[in-house]
């Protein structure tokens, strides 16, 4: 089929151009290192109001709250498409008969393998720190972040095509992600917050999406969050693949 | 016909500051190019050139009239359309991190070729374009010229029935330039309609076999560079001379002379064909018995005819 294999060449030369630049690699993996040496044993005791837990609750806590954060990070793929619009990429993909999903779906694809490549990295990292998780629920919850990476990625380069400048990007990015993430539970769980803050972050998407990690990794991949991640993410999904491949497919300059 | 356009129109709406303003950039532009031909589209900046050929090239829709290239409908089948037709832009098109060998693979890819195919259509395109010694080597590393030429490679590797090159020889050296000239002669050779952009007039005069020459997004000529340059003012014999006063007046009835000026030490002949008026010229020189000092041969050149039709001279825009 056309539409696959369009899909899988763009895929294919985007993971070249990345694997080619590995610096992202080690950025993957230090700066999880940071989060993990230094804001997890603060974490541990602020969530237990001073009484001790277990290691192996407050990284069920806390690596779910990380792998959202860096998943959220992936809206920044419009920078990279701004840069290939200015270099004249974009237009000469679009002057072929290639599939315009496919030029939006291969990238994003790119992003998603990024992303989960990092996400089992911060898993295997935690396990010396004393996290315990079962592989049928990680996978489950690497679905829900890779749901998230292909929403998100592909909302960035919708509005970095639709921005066309770092300079109008960058701060519309900062305005926007910086809400969510507070609002999403990534450090503390929200259970903490005020009501008026809980039914605020309702309206959140990510809210539940780190609702539903969470109670993956703490081994209840039946909890009502799961569903309800899903729900939330596979809609909103669609809906930015749709929106993204029109402006692939619409006149960009 | 290969390509064939009717009243094309495109405005912008720009913002400056508060205020929106439209930009007319092309204002009906009715073509015709013949298969086979390097057809010329001159025009100072602005002008439109590159709005027409984006689309043409299906990468803008037109706010007004069609477009038949290569036999497909430009609204109708813009698919069609790019399956036939290649579109080097303007400001080029290369990624920094990869090799030129590996843009055309994948560029051919994108038009459905299969692997191999795609590898040797690359390889064939780097001897063309004599890219072989820096095929493997990233696009970040070449010259303007070689990334040039790449680019130009990257248009035709698929085999396009027509090609648009926009602007193929800016910020090239003269001996890169020539060069270029001639590869595009190249593609004519291997079948290919070129339609090119250019503000050099002359590359205009050298490379096409026909332009039209565009202004403020219309076209204000069109035709050989021959004839448009014949059609606006014909040659000019110019003649050094002591007495031009008397000289002149011997050409006042000449049929072969549309017009006389004269200068402190020259005459002026504007004639049809300089080359069969420069012995006319000599005899009733002679037979008057008018010294002259030398006699000259002035072809009129593309601003002659820019100027013609516009009042402006395209050197100054
Ligand atoms: N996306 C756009 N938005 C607003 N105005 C535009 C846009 N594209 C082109 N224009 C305007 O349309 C006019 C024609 O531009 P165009 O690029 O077609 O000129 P050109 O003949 O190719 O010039 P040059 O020789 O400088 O490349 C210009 O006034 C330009 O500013
Ligand atoms: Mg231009």
């Amino acid at each position: 089929m056309k539409f696959l294999r369009d899909t899988w060449l763009v895929f294919q030369r985007q993971m070249q151009l990345l694997l080619r630049n590995p610096v992202w690699v080690a950025v993957g993996i230090i700066q999880p290192l940071f989060y993990l040496l230094l804001f997890a044993p603060l974490m541990k005791k602020a969530l237990s109001g001073g009484q001790p837990i277990s290691d192996e609750l407050a990284y069920q806590i806390f690596v779910p709250g990380m792998l959202v954060m860096v998943a959220l990070f992936s809206a920044f793929s419009g920078f990279g498409i701004i840069a290939e619009l200015r270099a004249g990429v974009i237009e000469r993909n679009r002057v072929t008969p290639v599939s315009r999903v496919a030029l939006l779906l291969g990238r994003s694809l790119r992003d998603v393998v990024q992303l989960l490549f990092q996400a089992v990295l911060v898993t295997l990292l935690a396990v010396p720190f004393g996290l315990r998780v079962a592989v049928g629920d990680a996978l489950l919850a690497y679905l829900l972040i890779g749901l998230m990476t292909l929403l998100l990625s592909s909302t960035g380069y919708a509005l970095g095509l639709t921005l066309r400048s770092e300079d109008a990007m960058a701060p519309m990015l900062n305005t926007v992600i910086q809400p969510i993430m507070l609002l999403a539970g990534i450090f503390l769980p929200l259970t903490l917050a005020p009501a008026w803050l809980q039914n605020v972050a309702k309206a959140n998407p990510f809210k539940w999406a780190t609702d539903g990690v969470r109670a993956l990794f703490a081994g209840h991949p039946g909890d009502d969050a799961v569903w309800q991640a899903l729900a939330v993410l596979t809609p909103l999904t669609v809906l930015a693949l749709l929106i993204s491949s029109r402006t692939f497919a619409k006149s960009v300059r | 016909m290969i390509i064939e356009t009717s009243g094309l129109r495109k405005s912008f709406r720009s913002r400056a500051g508060r205020e929106s303003k439209t930009v007319e950039a092309v204002r009906g532009v009715d073509l015709s190019v013949a298969e086979g031909e390097i057809f010329g589209f001159l025009g100072p900046n602005g002008a439109g050139k590159t709005t027409t050929l984006r689309m043409l090239a299906t990468l803008l829709e037109p706010d007004g009239g069609t477009a038949v290239i290569a036999g497909a409908d430009l609204r109708k089948e813009p698919g069609e359309v790019r399956r036939r037709i290649g579109y080097v832009a303007q400001g080029g098109s290369t990624w920094d991190e990869s090799t030129g060998r590996e843009e055309l693979v994948l560029h051919a890819r994108m038009y459905g070729i299969g692997k191999a195919d795609a590898q040797r259509r690359a390889a064939e395109a780097l001897d063309t374009f004599e890219l072989a010694e820096y095929a493997d080597r990233r696009c970040k590393t070449y010259s303007g010229g070689q990334r040039r030429r790449v680019d130009i490679a990257l248009g035709i590797i698929h085999s396009p029935k027509v090609v648009f090159l926009d602007e193929p020889t800016t910020g090239l050296d003269p001996q890169s330039r020539a060069h270029m000239w001639g590869e595009v002669r190249k593609l004519r050779e291997m079948g290919m309609t070129v339609f090119l952009t250019t503000h050099y007039l002359d590359e205009a005069d050298a490379l096409c076999d026909r332009l039209a020459i565009m202004d403020n997004g219309q076209i204000v000529a069109e035709g050989t560079p021959a004839d448009l340059k014949q059609e606006v003012l014909g040659d000019v014999v110019s003649v050094n001379a002591r007495e031009v006063a008397k000289a002149a007046d011997l050409f006042d009835n000449a049929e072969y002379v549309r017009k006389v000026e004269t200068t402190e030490q020259s005459l002026r002949l504007y004639v049809e064909d300089g080359a069969s008026a420069i012995p006319h010229v000599l005899r009733t020189l002679d037979a008057e018995g008018v010294a002259i000092e030398g006699i000259e041969l002035h072809r009129p050149s593309l601003d002659d005819v820019f100027l013609a039709k516009t009042g402006r001279s395209l050197r100054e825009s």
